[in-house]
């Protein structure tokens, strides 16, 4: 198994490599995504007959490649069949949508080689079974990102963001590094199967554990190592950006749980303490950053954040549950986690393809200068709708089951005997709740100015539907987040394998339940019936309309809009992204972001306009990031003078730094 | 045979909540005017209403969009199911466990999500005023209904409605501190979420503070009747939501015999009326709230909330 999925991965290098000269023709784009969409779906068809078929035990395999001594090893369980199928799902949709997308790319030479390399990346760190290929897939997959986020390096926030982007990259690969490093131990078994046999005492474990949510966490934008997500994300070309925060995302949750939940041994009780208290924190921060952004993709970059958010919650719970042992409901919050992860893969591509569509048909980026596309562009928009549909949590679609899946996992945890996580389950509990709210909130913003209203500049009202790949592309995931919202049961079902192998327990079967609702635990405790809920609200809906239209009216005339009798023909007059945010910015901002609105009017009979300020500060970045950065300019300012001596004096520093040294020497021994 | 009684109660329970709801908003409509010494309109005056506005045609404005047609229709049929899934006379009714207490939070934020939608789509600056100020509110107002429901369910060990209703009828509740912040926070949220006074007024036009009125301003005709008679739905679903949970006397289990079936339709009568006048007594009092108070005013109900759920997490006799 794990050879053809290798082989398969070969192919998309081959492509990569085929890129390289073709790029400038005009049959490279379709031929290199079209193998691309090939083999990712060949990869899942791999992936989903791990996972469901008899062949759900692990599978490996050793090539003499890689390290001398070591070689290079592969492997497919259960938990790389999962994401594996997850990464090239996403995989494949991008691809589909790069055909008609890629077509307006400027530079597809900056592009197209590297999109295959960094596809194959991804796949590589969930197939490796050795620290050594997982983190040279890991580098690999970063620095293809990077150079698909500078690829419209003109920009000079593009650069920016590259530049952040690959100094995060590095430290939190650095840090993962450090992490495999003591996994391996003073005998330096790199191999998964070593490191999985002997797992570290508990002092090393915690160390690992932080450096493994540091290396992880920094990859999929766990606060406060956020901070290249929102930059970089939107930089890259809308397919990339579909894939960077649906899929890559993903691959670092994958790491995060290969070596929390499998190579550390059983979990302390303190774990899933530092776990919940970033996911939640996370979760909120996320969505109120992205309630403060005009710029579409930014949103949708905050708003992954936030979803990162909810699904480190949900394993910060999972975690705890195994420490103690109940392993049922532990396989609850995991399953909502790795639904979570599911749903997320499918709604935030889907947004990222919509934002796509939209600066392909528009230009535009910034909410403020767009406005009514749901005119111009219908099917792009009702796409988007029930992806701002899914991913506010709302039923009958997917992101709602996995949000009720965790909520009913945190109603079981007054179980847990510890203090500490009885204070804090319910304050994640809370900030959970919250920020579905506000996203909520944020997608009826995201949505509403930009598709709805009237267009705001004459860029928007030019808007012209996108092309047919792209749609496609949308239309199967907008379908799947339905399909995985009013079935969820089968999807629970098939991630059962994935649940029993991590925590060793597993939710009870959902398909064989009538009407096939779900139940988590118990009927008379709690159940839900996403199809019957879609049924209903069709059935009623309908209903209504038939007999209002049959036995009162169906007459419609079109007017001028009402407006309380003051209309304004200006579109500039309509709310805007900013306006709308500003009642949340009054309630939330002035603790998060210390915002201040400073309102200067003119005095009376002047004819100077009146003003409004908002001034918001980053507090992350001022307290973690700036000081930082000021530091090491201040360094390099000193050592700067470094570079302006006399040779007398290079000699002396010479000397002394020998002396120095040998003295070191001396005094160690 | 069974089963053709149960779906039997299901269409009456369904009927009953949308037969009933204009009544009650009626009902409160009429206290009001009576404690203001006034003679006010008819009972039965939104039911005329309602049949007065389907019969109009619509004007929609000339950019209104296929969304802005579709919502009245989403959001009456959410609310209606919604409401439809709420014990009123019976507990346990057929499809009661299709949705449980969280789900049916998530449906009227469904329905909430298309009319803050239809409020931008127009463009005008009223409906975004309306629209950004309702999802403010409800950002608030969602946690706080959620915090509720963690609480009861931890109680109950449930977030069945049926079960919850059932236990609270039984001897084994007691008198518990979460129980009492569990309902004054449940009074603020169900006050904020139907839009009355003090958080916003459903009476007046033309005011700056208004919220959901803002946000439906375009609506004419048949599309307005349905939101009307969703907003009548939603105000039904809230009241008998807290008789449910906070006095479910006489609400009967799952027999279906004709005695317990009158007695519980009287229980469910007179606790309406009880509410609606309280609703009615309590609005008369107090003054609409400037909007950026109405932050506090839910800000304290998540708070009670909160801490009525760390109560029960910290202990179970709580």
């Amino acid at each position: 198994m794990p050879g053809v999925a290798l082989s398969l991965v070969g192919i998309l290098l081959a492509a990569a490599a085929i890129a390289i000269p073709t790029s400038g023709t005009r049959m490279a784009r379709p031929l290199v995504y079209g193998i691309c969409l090939a083999t990712t779906l060949c990869l899942m068809t791999v992936a989903a007959t791990a996972l469901i078929g008899k062949s759900a035990t692990p599978s490996s395999l050793a090539l003499p490649a890689g390290l001398p001594q070591l070689g290079a090893h592969f492997r497919i369980d259960a938990l790389s069949a999962f994401f594996l199928f997850v990464v090239n799902l996403g995989a494949a949709a991008a691809s589909l949508f790069a055909i008609g997308y890629g077509r307006h790319e400027e530079t597809p030479e900056r592009v197209l080689p590297f999109y295959p390399a960094y596809l194959a990346g991804m796949k590589l760190v969930v197939l490796a079974d050795d620290a050594f290929v997982f983190l040279v897939a890991w580098e690999f997959m970063s620095l293809t990102s990077w150079a698909l986020v500078i690829a419209n390096h003109k920009e000079s926030d593009n650069l920016r963001a590259g530049y952040i982007y690959l100094l995060m990259a590095s430290f939190g690969t650095l840090a993962l590094l450090l992490a495999f490093g003591l996994l391996a131990g003073a005998e330096g078994n790199y191999t998964f199967a070593v490191i999985r046999s002997a797992p570290p005492s508990a002092g090393i474990a915690a160390l690992i554990l932080i450096l493994a949510i540091i290396g992880t966490g920094s990859k999929a934008g766990l606060v406060p190592l956020h901070a290249w997500l929102p930059l970089a994300h939107p930089a890259a070309p809308s397919h990339v950006s579909a894939l960077m925060s649906g899929v890559m995302t993903k691959v670092a949750v994958y790491g995060f749980i290969r070596i929390v939940f499998e190579m550390l041994g059983p979990p302390g009780w303190w774990w899933s303490v530092v776990v919940l208290v970033c996911g939640g924190a996370t979760a909120t921060m996320g969505v109120l950053y992205a309630l403060m952004q005009r710029d579409l993709k930014r949103v949708l970059a905050y708003s992954t954040i936030e979803n990162i958010g909810i699904i480190f919650s949900a394993l910060g719970l999972s975690l705890a549950f195994k420490s103690e042992g109940l392993a049922s409901i532990a396989a609850l919050a995991l399953t909502a986690g790795l639904f979570h992860i599911f749903n997320h893969s499918l709604f935030k591509s889907l947004l990222f393809f919509g934002s796509g569509a939209v600066l392909n048909a528009t230009g535009e980026r910034d909410m403020e200068k767009l406005g009514g596309l749901i005119h111009s562009m219908p099917q792009t928009a009702f796409v988007f709708l029930v992806g701002c549909m899914a991913i506010s949590a709302l039923p009958p679609l997917n992101g709602f089951v996995s949000e009720w899946l965790a909520f009913q996992a945190i109603l079981l945890s007054p179980q847990l005997p510890l203090w500490s996580l009885k204070l804090i389950i319910p304050a994640v509990g809370a900030l959970l709740a919250l920020s579905a709210a506000l996203a909520a909130a944020c997608f009826v913003r995201a949505f509403g100015i930009t598709f709805l209203g009237r267009a705001r500049t004459p860029a928007a009202s030019r808007a012209q539907e996108t092309d047919r790949f792209s749609l496609t592309a949308m239309l199967i995931l907008a379908a799947l987040c339905l399909v995985a919202g009013i079935l969820p049961g089968v999807f629970i079902d098939l991630l059962a394998a994935t649940v029993q192998f991590l925590v060793g327990g597993r939710m009870p079967p959902q398909t064989g339940i009538e009407w096939l609702s779900i139940i988590p635990i118990a009927e008379g405790r709690s159940s839900y019936n996403g199809l019957l809920v879609f049924l209903f609200m069709i059935i009623s809906g309908t209903l209504a309309a038939i007999a209002i239209h049959r036995l009162a009216s169906d007459k419609v005339r079109r007017g001028p809009a009402w407006d309380c009798g003051y209309p304004d023909p200006s579109p500039l007059t309509q709310y805007s992204a900013a306006s709308f945010g500003q009642p949340i910015r009054r309630v939330f901002g002035t603790i998060v972001f210390r915002a201040q609105e400073v309102g200067e009017m003119p005095p009376p009979a002047s004819t100077a306009p009146a003003r409004l300020t908002v001034k918001l500060s980053d507090l992350i970045w001022d307290t973690f990031y700036a000081p930082i950065s000021g530091g090491i300019t201040f360094a390099a300012e000193q050592l700067n003078r470094l570079q302006f001596l006399t040779i007398r004096r290079y000699l002396t520093l010479v000397f002394a730094a020998l002396v120095f040294l040998l003295l070191v020497l001396a005094i160690w021994q | 045979m069974a089963v053709i009684g149960h779906f039997a109660l299901q269409g009456v329970q369904m009927m009953l909540v949308l037969l009933l709801a204009p009544l009650l908003t009626g009902f409160v409509r009429k206290m009001k005017a009576r404690l203001l010494r006034r003679q006010g309109p008819p009972l039965f005056q939104p039911y005329r209403d309602l049949i007065r506005l389907m019969r109009k045609e619509v004007v929609l404005a000339e950019n209104a969009s296929w969304l802005f047609r579709f919502t009245p229709y989403f959001v009456f049929a959410t609310t209606w199911i919604a409401a439809s899934l709420v014990p009123t006379f019976q507990s346990g009714l057929l499809f009661s466990w299709s949705a449980d207490l969280i789900a049916l939070i998530a449906l009227l934020g469904s329905a909430r999500f298309f009319l803050a939608l239809a409020g931008l789509d127009v463009g005008t600056s009223f409906g975004g005023i309306g629209s950004s100020r309702e999802v403010m509110i409800a950002s608030l107002a969602e946690p706080a209904m959620l915090m509720i429901v963690f609480t009861l369910a931890l109680i109950v060990g449930s977030t069945q409605l049926s079960t919850m209703s059932a236990f609270m009828n039984s001897p084994a509740v007691g008198l518990r501190v979460s129980l009492g912040l569990g309902l004054i926070a449940l009074v603020i949220v169900a006050i904020a979420e139907n839009a009355r006074i003090p958080v916003d007024n459903p009476a007046t036009h033309l005011e700056l503070t208004m919220v959901h009125e803002a946000m439906v301003l375009e609506y004419s005709g048949r599309h307005l009747a349905l939101i009307e008679l969703s907003a009548y739905l939603k105000l039904l679903l809230y009241v008998s939501l807290i008789a449910c949970l906070f006095a479910p006397w006489g609400i009967s289990a799952t027999t279906v015999e004709p005695k317990t079936f009158v007695i519980g339709l009287a229980a469910y009568a007179v606790k309406l009326a009880a509410m609606s006048t309280f609703l009615a007594m309590f609005e008369t009092a107090v003054a609409k709230m400037r909007v950026f108070r109405v932050p506090e005013f839910l800000g304290a109900a998540l708070m009670m909330g909160l801490l009525a759920t760390l109560l029960r997490f910290v202990s179970g006799s709580f």
